[in-house]
């Protein structure tokens, strides 16, 4: 069942998305959903598309894996998309059953409620195929730094984050073996009914609690006896470098969002 | 009950680039009622191997028979629950496994998902106790009260309690002072020879499988290299050593012995008994050639 849960994985590579500073990565996905919402006419839309693709086929990554990442995601969108089309007024009424209406607003804007949830899924996914997570922590940590000024712990959370990520594997290794475990011991995990299954999680949660808070007690134990202490002077092994491709692709998205001021409508 | 494993392959993550072959081509049999040893490196294949023996994991290609059941990649998941209780697992590290309020009720949980009452299941439960070293004041303990050992011991009654007729032991002697060890592997033994339980140890110490396995098989690389009874492939101690496993400290023991006296050790020695014994009987042959 783990082996299933590769959305939002990093596979490595060397591609050009790859080799982009993480801040520049990071900052490029945030703007880019902030942009998103200028989109409102199909030429923006088209153009934000051709944008995103183009990135996909640059990190050199299969689309399944985009796909993939929307498939989790699919029963929300639907949902939204079908709630745009049934409650947008419009004027071009193409059918009417009772109270429900669909007008030509409404499917378009269904659509293009469609078009923003897929496009902001794929340029997420881009960020963490081709990103480490360890680059993407060092990223936050990086663009959190100003908030450090009003006394935010900035290293403890950039610190809280890398820990969390890294135990994600190693949780997930320790869920599926006590799976086994239980398994063995006579527990069918995903049969029977909702009262069945929801007892089943109990003797697969206990031991992950109780194994995590060992885990969390030793790690900390290890980062004291070896004299770790917090941000302040202390040097980083993996030190970020901006170089001018980074910079092309700040300038890329500062030209994408000019075009989106002159199309939208 | 025989397991038989015919040409079982695995793949891990198939169709992704995280892709990865754990055993290819595997063919074997566990006999009904041996004391079966899987050695191998660390990588080698033996936990995937151990997950085929109850159908926690399904072959890619090529089918296992348990029993009377086969199991091929298309295989329903239905039914699977009569096989695991046939086939009890112990894991490396069980005492994860622990989550109940008292050691009594978690013993007692296998026997509950297979049917029993909660009575009978805490019957079960101190029966078991003695058999694994510990003792009926614990039935009321919380298992995370326990030392590690304690642990493991409640954390093997649970698997015990299951009543398997296949015993799968993953490392059950990893991380025990060297009493406790003993004191395990001489109970697996105990069943063995008592009851017939069908025996599966994984594991490094070779100690242990020259004492107690009568069947050893060498897995690496997802491929078995070759098996047969431990008084046979211990023999072969360059080759072991190119597989990157020892042997036992018997078996060294009469190497050394060989090489500075030129003694002949046949049968190999394989626990410390027959060691002495042998060694015994050649010291007096010795004495009566008047050396």
């Amino acid at each position: 069942m783990m082996e299933k849960l590769i959305f939002g994985r990093y596979i490595p590579g060397n591609s050009f998305i790859h080799r982009l500073d993480p801040r520049a990565k990071l900052m490029g996905a945030i703007w880019f959903i902030i942009i998103i919402f200028l989109a409102n006419n199909w030429l923006t839309y088209v153009l934000l598309t051709v944008f995103v693709l183009t990135a996909v086929k640059l990190s050199e990554i299969s689309p399944k894996f985009f796909i993939n990442g929307v498939k989790p995601l699919i029963w929300l969108i639907l949902f939204t998309v079908i709630l745009q089309i049934l409650f947008t007024s419009g004027s071009t009424i193409w059918f009417r059953f009772g109270p429900v209406v669909i007008s030509q607003e409404g499917l378009l804007n269904g659509v293009f409620i469609f078009m923003r949830f897929v496009l902001i899924i794929f340029m997420s996914t881009i960020l963490t195929l081709t990103t480490m997570p360890l680059s993407l922590t060092d990223a936050i940590e990086y663009l959190l730094r100003p908030l450090a000024a009003v006394k935010v712990p900035v290293h403890e959370i950039a610190l809280m984050l890398s820990i969390a990520l890294r135990f994600v594997p190693t949780l997930m290794d320790e869920t599926e073996k006590i799976m086994n475990a239980q398994r063995a011991r006579g527990i069918d995990f995903g049969e029977g009914n909702i009262y069945q299954q929801m007892k089943a999680i109990v003797p697969l949660l206990i031991p992950l609690f109780v194994s995590s808070f060992n885990r969390a007690e030793e790690l900390a134990t290890a980062m004291e006896a070896r004299g770790y202490k917090g941000g302040e002077g202390r040097t980083k092994y993996r030190q970020l470098e901006w170089v001018s491709r980074d910079t092309m692709i700040m300038v890329a998205f500062g030209l994408l969002s000019a075009a989106l001021f002159v199309l939208r409508t | 009950m025989d397991i038989r494993f015919e040409e079982v392959g695995y793949t891990y993550q198939p169709g992704t680039p995280f892709q990865s072959r754990a055993l290819h081509d595997i063919n074997l049999t566990i006999k009904d009622s041996s004391f079966t040893a899987i050695v191998g490196h660390t990588g080698s294949g033996k936990s995937t191997v151990l997950q085929h023996l109850n159908a926690l994991k399904k072959p890619t290609s090529g089918q296992v028979t348990i029993g009377d059941r086969v199991i091929t990649n298309f295989s329903e998941n239905k039914g699977l629950k009569s096989l695991r209780k046939k086939v009890g697992i112990v894991f490396q590290f069980p005492e994860a496994q622990l989550f109940e309020e008292t050691v009594g009720k978690d013993i007692a949980f296998g026997p509950k998902n297979f049917g029993l009452s909660e009575e009978e299941g805490l019957e079960k439960a101190r029966e078991l106790l003695p058999l694994v070293g510990l003792d009926e004041t614990f039935m009321e303990r919380s298992p995370f009260d326990l030392s590690g050992g304690q642990m493991r011991r409640v954390a093997i009654a649970g698997v015990l309690a299951l009543e398997p007729e296949v015993l799968v032991l993953d490392e059950p002697t990893a991380g025990l002072d060297p009493q406790g060890r003993k004191e395990i592997m001489d109970m697996f033994y105990t069943l063995y020879k008592e009851q017939g339980l069908t025996v599966v140890l994984v594991t490094h110490q070779m100690d242990d499988v020259a004492t107690y396995a009568d069947h050893m098989i060498v897995l690496e690389k997802g491929t078995v290299m070759k098996e047969g009874h431990p008084r046979e492939l211990f023999k072969e101690a360059g080759w072991l050593s190119s597989m990157q496993l020892g042997v036992p400290s018997t078996v060294r023991f009469a190497h050394e012995l060989e090489e500075k006296f030129e003694w002949i050790f046949d049968p190999l020695p394989l626990t410390t008994d027959e060691l002495a014994q042998q060694m015994k009987d050649k010291l007096a042959s010795k004495a009566g050639e008047g050396l």
